[in-house]
């Protein structure tokens, strides 16, 4: 079973409608003990880095989303989905992520903010990842300490992590149920991971 | 090259009771589709976006239109836009939870411009569009509303500056001067209009021809174009303009 983490934030029905066209079941989680059960899991994430957090804590999903990855369950989070596996963010300074991976998130400070659009995502090699345009709408970017977690970058006046991978843990900042083709056969490839 | 956002093309549809129709200057509709079927078409031909503006008028209007949303997303994974007579943020809600990426208020941007503040607080800036028709005054612009019928006498560029403070996430920018004319988008409009803004600008209406979308997205400064008509009566595909644009140097999804 594929669990989708709802904390109680925007839209998660497209990321369910997006597996339902691929004909993949998955199912919409709001508590620890449904999360506990997930083959995979994908964390989708809208809004601020320090809302998401907080309601990811109130929820009880932060320590049950850590273990899950720690037993090997693959993850994939998506747009603040992704921000939230770092340390800490500009947005809110102070919150805490969910830390798995070391390094923070930054405000773009060239251009309209946010980037909205569809935007190049090249991949230094292919894997998960293909070169290919995707649907943005980010604010903040993540710039992980060890940039061999790298799995794409994009151009927004300047070179960003736009997806990263690092064993079971997979994240990207665009959003991939959005993205027409492109996005769904990521969803498959990853699925097939 | 520093920049790889690519400038957008969006198709609009205009629905009423469900149904895709499609007017001219706000008047005279010819009936023409089923909305997700059109959807479907224009995302194979490579459109960024779609727009939905409804034009219900009946008590059913929240069913309809929350029911259409449902079913596009169910069927087409690229973002779009839903609009007309939104007027609350309870409205707003439902349809991002049926599956509308954004969200576009007009009339009710200008009369209870709180509304755009909270639905921005509580959706995100990314799904709030305030959608301005702007027709000429002078030497500048007013906003007018209820469907291009009345003046506020509200200055565009004052009033678009007001919303990005608000929270709205985009400015869909009408010509009602350019509107249904095939005759070119109002450039200056539009570029004075992006200029004052940090957030994308959607141009809209007056595409008439090529040329009409490589002008508003280089001197028109605009992020994203739309157009109903042209597409609709297929006087150009959507991969027509995309692929002109490409030829003249602007940066776009093919």
């Amino acid at each position: 079973m594929i669990a989708i983490v709802d904390y109680g934030a925007g839209n998660v029905n497209s990321v369910k409608n997006a597996l339902d066209h691929l004909g993949v079941q998955s199912v919409i989680v709001t508590t620890p003990e449904e999360l506990l059960k997930a083959k995979r899991i994908i964390l989708p994430g809208v809004g601020a880095f320090g809302f998401m957090m907080d309601k990811l804590r109130e929820k009880g999903l932060e320590t049950p989303i850590k273990n899950a990855i720690t037993a090997g369950t693959p993850l994939l989070g998506i747009c603040v989905g992704i921000q939230v596996l770092f340390e800490e963010s500009e947005e809110n300074p102070g919150v805490r992520g969910l830390g798995i991976f070391r390094g923070k998130v930054l405000k773009f400070r060239k251009g309209k903010v946010p980037q909205i659009g569809w935007n190049r995502v090249h991949p230094p090699k292919e894997g998960i990842f293909m070169e290919g345009y995707a649907y943005f709408v980010n604010s903040y970017y993540v710039v992980p300490t060890n940039k061999k977690i790298i799995a794409a970058t994009t151009d927004y006046h300047g070179k960003f992590a736009s997806a990263v991978q690092s064993g079971n843990v997979t994240a990207v900042q665009f959003h991939l149920e959005k993205s027409g083709d492109f996005g769904l056969e990521t969803l498959r490839r990853w699925l097939s991971c | 090259m520093a920049l790889m956002l690519t400038k957008r093309i969006i198709p609009c549809l205009d629905v009423k009771d469900g149904r895709v129709v499609k007017g001219r200057k706000f008047v005279d509709f010819k009936d023409a589709g089923d909305p997700v079927e059109l959807a479907r078409m224009y995302n194979e031909q490579g459109a960024d976006e779609l727009s939905f503006l409804d034009i219900t008028a009946s008590f059913e209007k929240r069913k309809i239109v929350i029911d259409l949303v449902r079913k596009v997303a169910k069927e087409v994974f690229i973002p779009f836009s839903v609009g007309g007579g939104i007027s609350s943020v309870e409205m707003v809600k439902e349809l991002i939870n049926a599956g509308a990426e954004k969200v576009s208020i007009g009339t009710a941007a200008v009369r209870n411009p709180s509304m755009v503040e909270q639905a921005a607080r509580e959706c995100g800036s990314q799904a709030v569009v305030v959608s301005i028709d702007a027709k000429r005054k002078g030497n500048g612009w007013t906003v007018w509303i209820e469907g291009g019928k009345k003046d506020t006498g509200k200055d565009a560029l004052a009033f678009a500056q007001e919303m990005e403070q608000l929270g709205a996430g985009e400015i869909l920018l009408n010509s009602i001067d350019k509107d249904g004319t095939k005759g070119g988008f109002d450039i200056e409009l539009t570029r004075r209009c992006s200029e004052v803004l940090n957030i994308p600008v959607i141009a809209s209406g007056g595409a008439g021809t090529l040329a009409d979308f490589e002008e508003v997205l280089t001197s028109g400064k605009a992020d994203a174009a739309l157009a109903a008509s042209l597409f609709h009566f297929s006087t150009f595909t959507i991969a027509d303009v995309k692929k002109y644009l490409r030829e003249n140097s602007v940066e776009v999804r093919l």
